[in-house]
């Protein structure tokens, strides 16, 4: 029940934030040059002006700013997302389709990130200027300066062109129907490339921010405590320490999840993923504002909701956090 | 076609790279003799999305490559690039140019089973091409009617003459038919059959997933005897290019269309034995790099800037250094491609020479000043990589003469809105694509009184009374000798004013496996129908 109340209390106060942004995102695609018609005009390769003009009268844009703006808002109290552009389909059909391939890449990316970025920050922790520490140090910098579309680029090129051990890009195979597990594995090979390109680059913040905060947490007073009752050194890393490291890994977790989503176009385009990422950089090429809108909608709920379960978490790592809330 | 071969000719000479040449050449000699193969699966890289498959709706490659394989045409071009009959078996104009007839082919049902009759060809012509297709509601403006006497025979009447061999020309293009029992109720913009069209063709469409990829199996009743050799064509959308080129590679793709790679790629590609990399086959899709004027610059109005502008660009250099083998020297807005009418490269030229540039800049009154004349805004059109090369190679030739340029740069839908619609541009440079007959694609970048806000167009604030009269006489001349007499007498205007200069000739490139067999075998093969088409072992 507290936490029902602490939901709605949380959205609530959401409400006008997503409000101002659906309006700001509006508002400045207004500023970019052309609308869909141009777009579309550009793609066709050109038409005439009453060609022109029929379409803008079909995509409802023959109205004002503030009447267009006005007609979205009324349909979105309703629930209503509106009608995209470029797919002459429902918004809420468009993007209900590209979720599960984002919802998929992000987890599973986040997911190694934050693993991986866990045990490595704990050894380089442990073994602190020594050559464990100086050799994950380094890889984590590498990591993390390399841009994301060369390393997929050069995944593709060592494990599908070379090894090919790993398909080059897409969701699932086409040629074949698979069903039940088989195609669930099909799906997972098809992400092992995307997923550690995308989760490479988070991996090395984690290791970082993990071994940072390893390192302050070893030097407080109840670990001295810990050790001084005698307990062993993996129980004092994975009882004591551990649990109050994590603390800012989540909170990481909980921002990263936002810009995970708007991350992954590169990744989506390199491996020809049919994702979010990929969607919102289509509508703004296209000026699809429904879709675009729709997509900043969609978005900030996630991040609402990832952000809502964090402060769940926190409260279960840290019970202090909980009482004082 | 004479002249495709003679540039292959021109090319093999100038070629550095033995590999491309041999590629070009060796696979149709060695490969004559085996007999088409039965099956397979051919996967097409797919770069950009549209918003619908329907070629009957928009002319663009785009949809070509996807809907040229379901949907036909009533007429098509052949290995040399002259019409041939596909939806219609044979034609005749009357002698006033008014009335042509079509004597569609028998036998031919739609995918669905219905049969083809000439009121789909009427239906299609008067509520789609005249009223929606991009160029169609241009080249049908005059269409007033289609009578049908017969389920075999569709007669267009016209209001103005309308010359048999510019229909013949434009209709590969313009001439898509789709059912009229799928689209006679409710709006044909939402018609859901849009997205999944149903045709004649050789191919049937399966599915479309959004996205990721499109399918179509081979149609068994197509009425092409033996036809086709695929079972199944995928085209998978990939949009970044690089990534796609990494797939061609792993053998995940067989063909990529329309120059759909980076230029470094499609080299590279190039000396590999398992691709052919070639600008075979898309003859009739060949463009011209522009520099359009906006002469509401008032430097930019006077004649002598502009052709100090031409002067001062180095184009074979930037050709030889940038584009390689892919690109010419281009000589006005008629591509020598254009078997019908390209006027030869006998018309006023501005080869590179710095010091006349100076000469006619000085002339014109345009003194450096602490070594600049004046600042110019170029917009560079963001379709392809030629076009951002070439601004920035503009720009610092142009610096050279004491011309500052600022470069802009936009997407798509915001590039034609500033230079088309906006006016907001000094310099703007983008791609001129020839779509066979100038009158299709080509005069109205130059013909005065263009609607405000109609992309590629002319909205220069350019307006020349003989240019017109000489565009508005070819428009409607029946006699294809005395057109084409005038199509070089308004190359001849053109370049000599200068309102748009158009240096450089590109044709499309593909990038192709080398198992395909009967393929790149017509000027437009990227976007026909793929009935012979077939993979080797």
């Amino acid at each position: 029940m507290r936490i029902l109340s602490l939901a709605g209390r949380r959205l609530a106060a959401s409400i006008p934030t997503l409000i101002l942004i659906l309006i700001g995102v509006f508002l400045l695609l207004q500023l970019a040059p052309g609308d869909t018609v141009d777009a579309l005009m550009a793609q066709m390769g050109g038409g005439d002006a009453a060609t022109a003009e029929a379409l803008r009268k079909f995509y409802g844009l023959d109205l004002s700013v503030p009447a267009q703006l006005g007609n979205y808002l009324w349909h979105l109290v309703r629930l209503d997302l509106g009608f995209s552009a470029i797919y002459g389909k429902p918004v809420a059909t468009v993007i209900l389709e590209r979720l599960p391939p984002t919802i998929l890449l992000m987890t599973a990316s986040l997911s190694f990130a934050f693993f991986f970025g866990l045990v490595f920050g704990v050894i380089a922790a442990r073994g602190v200027n020594r050559w464990p520490d100086t050799l994950i140090s380094t890889l984590g910098l590498i990591f993390y300066a390399t841009p994301s579309f060369w390393f997929g680029l050069m995944a593709i090129v060592v494990f599908s062109v070379y090894l090919q051990w790993l398909p080059p890009g897409g969701f699932e195979d086409i040629g074949t129907v698979q069903t039940g597990i088989w195609r669930l594995l099909d799906i997972a090979s098809h992400l092992v490339l995307p997923t550690l390109t995308l989760g490479l680059i988070f991996l090395a913040i984690y290791l970082r921010i993990m071994r940072a905060s390893m390192l302050e947490v070893l030097n407080l007073d109840f670990i001295r405590t810990a050790r001084a009752k005698g307990l062993d050194e993996t129980h004092v890393i994975t009882r004591h320490v551990l649990r109050n490291a994590l603390l800012p890994m989540v909170t990481l977790i909980g921002l990263q999840a936002g810009t995970m989503l708007g991350g992954s176009v590169v990744v989506e385009s390199v491996f020809s993923l049919p994702g979010l990422g990929r969607l919102a950089y289509e509508s703004v090429v296209q000026r699809d504002l429904n879709t675009l809108l729709g997509i900043v909608f969609v978005s900030a709920l996630l991040v609402i909701i990832v952000n809502f379960v964090v402060d769940l978490l926190y409260a279960r790592l840290d019970p202090r956090i909980a009482a004082e809330g | 076609m004479d002249l495709t071969r003679l540039e292959i000719n021109r090319r093999t000479a100038l070629l550095t790279s033995a590999a491309i040449a041999a590629n070009v050449i060796n696979p149709m000699r060695a490969f004559a003799q085996e007999t088409p193969r039965k099956g397979g699966v051919f996967n097409v890289h797919y770069g950009a999305e549209q918003r619908q498959l329907n070629p009957s709706l928009q002319a663009s490659t785009g949809v070509y490559i996807i809907g040229g394989k379901i949907q036909e045409n009533l007429v098509d071009l052949d290995a040399n690039g002259q019409p041939v009959g596909v939806l219609a078996e044979s034609w005749e104009a009357a002698p006033d140019g008014k009335t042509i007839t079509f004597k569609l082919r028998k036998g031919v049902t739609w995918h669905d089973g219905k049969p083809f009759t000439s009121a789909d060809v009427e239906f299609t012509a008067l509520n789609m091409w005249k009223k929606i297709l991009n160029y169609g509601s241009t080249l049908q403006l005059f269409l007033t009617a289609v009578d049908t006497p017969d389920p075999q025979t569709a007669i267009f009447r016209y209001e103005r003459p309308m010359p048999l061999n510019l229909l013949l020309r434009a209709l590969p293009d313009l001439g898509y038919v789709s059912a009229k029992h799928l689209y006679e109720s409710g709006d044909i913009r939402q018609n859901p059959v849009n997205l999944a069209p149903v045709g004649t063709g050789p191919f049937k469409f399966v599915k479309y997933e959004r996205g990721q990829y499109i399918i179509a199996d081979r149609n068994p009743d197509y009425w092409r005897p033996n036809a086709p050799y695929l079972d199944r064509i995928v085209w998978k959308v990939i949009t970044d290019r690089a990534a796609a080129a990494a797939q061609m590679e792993a053998g995940e793709l067989h063909y990529s269309p329309f120059s759909g790679l980076t230029i470094s790629d499609m080299a590279r590609l190039g000396k590999d034995k398992r691709f052919i990399v070639s600008t075979k086959g898309n003859e009739g899709n060949a463009r011209t790099n522009t520099i359009e004027f906006n002469f509401r610059r008032k430097e930019l109005s006077d004649l002598r800037v502009r052709r100090a502008i031409a002067h001062a660009i180095n184009v074979p250099f930037f050709i030889d250094n940038f584009l390689g083998d892919f690109a010419k020297l281009g000589t006005g807005p008629i591509p020598s491609t254009s078997t019908d009418f390209y006027p030869g490269p006998d018309t006023p030229q501005y080869p590179y020479d710095k010091a006349k540039a100076i000469a006619l800049l000085d002339e014109a009154g345009f003194k450096a000043r602490g070594g600049n004349r004046f600042a110019l805004k170029l917009l560079p059109a963001p379709w392809g990589e030629d076009i951002s090369l070439w601004s920035t190679f503009v720009q610092q030739s142009l610096s050279e003469v004491g011309i500052q340029v600022d470069i802009v740069r936009n997407d798509g839908g915001g590039f034609l809105k500033q230079v088309y619609d906006d006016h907001a541009f000094d310099l703007a440079t983008g791609w001129h694509q020839y779509r066979n007959d100038p009158a299709v694609s080509t005069t109205v970048w130059y013909r005065s009184g263009q609607p405000k806000g109609a992309p590629w167009t002319n909205q220069w604030g350019w307006e020349d009374k003989t240019v017109d009269k000489t565009i508005d006489d070819a428009a409607t001349e029946v006699d294809p000798a005395k057109r084409k007499a005038l199509y070089a007498e308004f190359v001849k205007e053109v370049n000599t004013e200068l309102p748009v200069w158009m240096p450089i000739e590109q044709i499309f490139v593909t990038v192709i496996t080398a198992k395909a067999r009967n393929h790149s075998n017509t000027p437009r093969w990227g976007s026909t129908s793929w009935h012979d088409l077939w993979l080797s072992t």
